[in-house]
């Protein structure tokens, strides 16, 4: 089986969620123009990154009733999206978000669990932590979503690919930084090279779509990625710039990868648990 | 121990017009006006801001005062040329005169403060004419110093170089074709005949620069930055106009009354809505 992959890396409007949508369905149009089956849009792809106090002005429900969702719902009826918003629950509790849409449904919400409040960031003030990593099925197979902070840390891509998922899907807006002799800023080397070891690791596929344009004096590098279960790049959207990348996951290269190197088969997840709770309970 | 300050000049670039662009455009403008002092801080900012937004979108103005050496303003005059900017010229002498004679007894820092204040006051008012956005041209390094005088050269609406170290502004404006002559000049504040900024600071650019970045990029601590080869009485100099400047890095503190306040529980970026 394939997957007709396009990585939509947007430069967002802060703020405002109706001109957001509509470049979210531009890029939905010429993603289906080109036999898309999956789009997948940045961290906060409908609201902006560096919200602040708009957190609760911008916030939309994953529902067909909802002015923001219905037309992504509807979309989601030829291709598969996923989208980055803020989601509030019924105790008004705000999340960063991404939805997988597929079919007019949506399939799975995940909010970001680990919220970066330090240095240039400052998300645990705004927002509430999620509190569950968890794969989900779609008619390509079993995925799971992480967003930016969350695979700086090693355990969720670690549990969603003990939890099934052969495909990572992960949304970053990554702000750029660490300027120095060399071509590449830090954080982008940084994250590149994560997610290529993920691949390695996992023997699965990791995509990775990151937003562009600026926030105030930040930047947002975009250069979207996708690299296979051998590692290899497949996919490698432009710096800075806005792009629809498009590339094909060919799902076979899994077993075929696995079969030569069963990492996945020789997981030993009752020995971590063992340890994991010999250590949390020191 | 030599710190390698080298920036990719491509990058930075690449990063620094793409910001340019995107914070007159949001905002409705096209433009941008840029005060021209002959300096090498200017010249880049100027370069970066003709690339962002096409020579023809930008503004540059030289505000000279009676005793600006000519050298400045050739300088000036040439990197407007090389860049293809439109150039205008207005004097400020006739506007800080007045002030400088109602005192005999007026100081130097005075002085230097009245006249970077006369040129914030035109490049505003340009920026209404030319319906441009101020672009500022103050580097990393004396804004860490406080080398700088509040309301006069740190008013802008947005500065492109602000996180560039006086070395790595040297090293993207030789990149950018910057005029030699502006690249190779003593940086100077041009208010006295053979003033210099290396002078009046009593250090080089080269020397501070390695160690403003081991303080402030890399969080050595001050036992940390001696035992790198710097000498106590250096860091802590340099430590202390840090602190000591901090109040020209941030707006004024509102006194806080109520439940929601500008500035500590009113929190929203200027790209709000853009």
């Amino acid at each position: 089986m394939q997957i007709n992959l396009a990585l939509a890396q947007i430069a967002t409007k802060l703020g405002n969620v109706q001109a957001n949508l509509e470049k979210h369905l531009d890029y939905i149009h010429q993603a289906e123009a080109q036999r898309a089956d999956l789009v997948v849009f940045p961290e906060l792809s409908l609201t902006g990154y560096i919200l602040q106090d708009l957190v609760s002005t911008v916030s939309h429900k994953p529902a067909a009733d909802d002015p923001v969702f219905g037309p992504l719902l509807k979309a989601s009826q030829n291709l598969d999206l996923v989208v980055g918003f803020v989601d509030e629950d019924p105790r008004h509790r705000f999340y960063i978000a991404s939805a997988y849409l597929s079919g007019g449904r949506v399939l799975h919400v995940h909010h970001k669990v680990y919220l970066p409040t330090y240095a240039l960031f400052d998300e645990g003030r705004f927002f509430a932590r999620g509190d569950s990593i968890r794969a989900f099925d779609t008619r390509f197979g079993r995925m799971g979503m992480l967003i930016c902070e969350d695979f700086w840390h090693a355990s969720p891509p670690y549990l969603l690919w003990l939890d099934g998922a052969d495909v990572l899907v992960f949304s970053s807006a990554s702000p750029g930084r660490g300027l120095n002799e060399h071509a590449k800023l830090e954080s982008a080397w940084w994250v590149e090279n994560v997610n290529q070891s993920y691949a390695n690791l996992f023997t699965s596929f990791v995509v990775h779509s990151n937003r562009v344009g600026y926030e105030d004096g930040l930047n947002f590098w975009g250069a979207a990625t996708v690299f296979d279960p051998r590692g290899e790049r497949l996919a490698h959207g432009p710096y800075f710039e806005e792009a629809l990348t498009m590339t094909t996951l060919d799902l076979n290269q899994i077993r075929r990868t696995r079969s030569r190197l069963p990492l996945m088969r020789d997981e030993r997840a009752d020995l971590v648990h063992k340890e994991l709770t010999r250590i949390l309970s020191k | 121990m030599r710190i390698d300050l080298s920036i990719h000049t491509e990058l930075a670039r690449k990063i620094l017009t793409g910001f340019i662009r995107s914070e007159v455009t949001r905002t409705g403008f096209t433009r941008a006006v840029i005060g021209l002092s002959g300096g090498i801080d200017s010249a880049l900012s100027c370069a970066l801001a003709a690339e962002a937004l096409g020579p023809g979108n930008v503004l540059a103005l030289r505000m000279p005062y009676q005793t600006s050496s000519s050298d400045s303003l050739e300088d000036a005059e040439k990197t407007a040329a090389r860049f293809g900017v439109r150039m205008e010229t207005i004097e400020i002498t006739p506007m800080v005169q007045p002030i400088i004679q109602l005192d005999p007894h007026i100081t130097n820092v005075r002085k230097g403060n009245l006249m970077a204040r006369a040129r914030m006051i035109l490049l505003y008012d340009q920026s209404e004419v030319f319906h441009g956005l101020v672009v500022g041209t103050s580097n990393k390094t004396e804004i860490l110093l406080g080398y700088t005088t509040l309301w006069g050269d740190m008013a802008s609406a947005l500065n492109p170089i602000g996180d560039l170290y006086k070395t790595q502004v040297r090293q993207l404006s030789r990149a950018m074709d910057v005029p030699r002559s502006v690249v190779e000049k003593a940086p100077s504040a041009d208010l006295w005949l053979g003033q210099t900024d290396e002078g009046e600071l009593g250090f080089t650019y080269e020397e501070v620069d390695q160690l403003l970045y081991l303080l402030v990029d890399r969080r050595y601590s001050v036992g940390d930055c001696v035992a790198a080869g710097f000498s106590q009485e250096f860091v802590d100099q340099v430590l202390e106009r840090i602190r000591r400047s901090q109040y020209k890095r941030m707006m004024p503190p509102i006194a806080k009354l109520s439940n929601r306040t500008i500035g500590y529980d009113f929190l929203y970026l200027r790209d709000w809505g853009t």
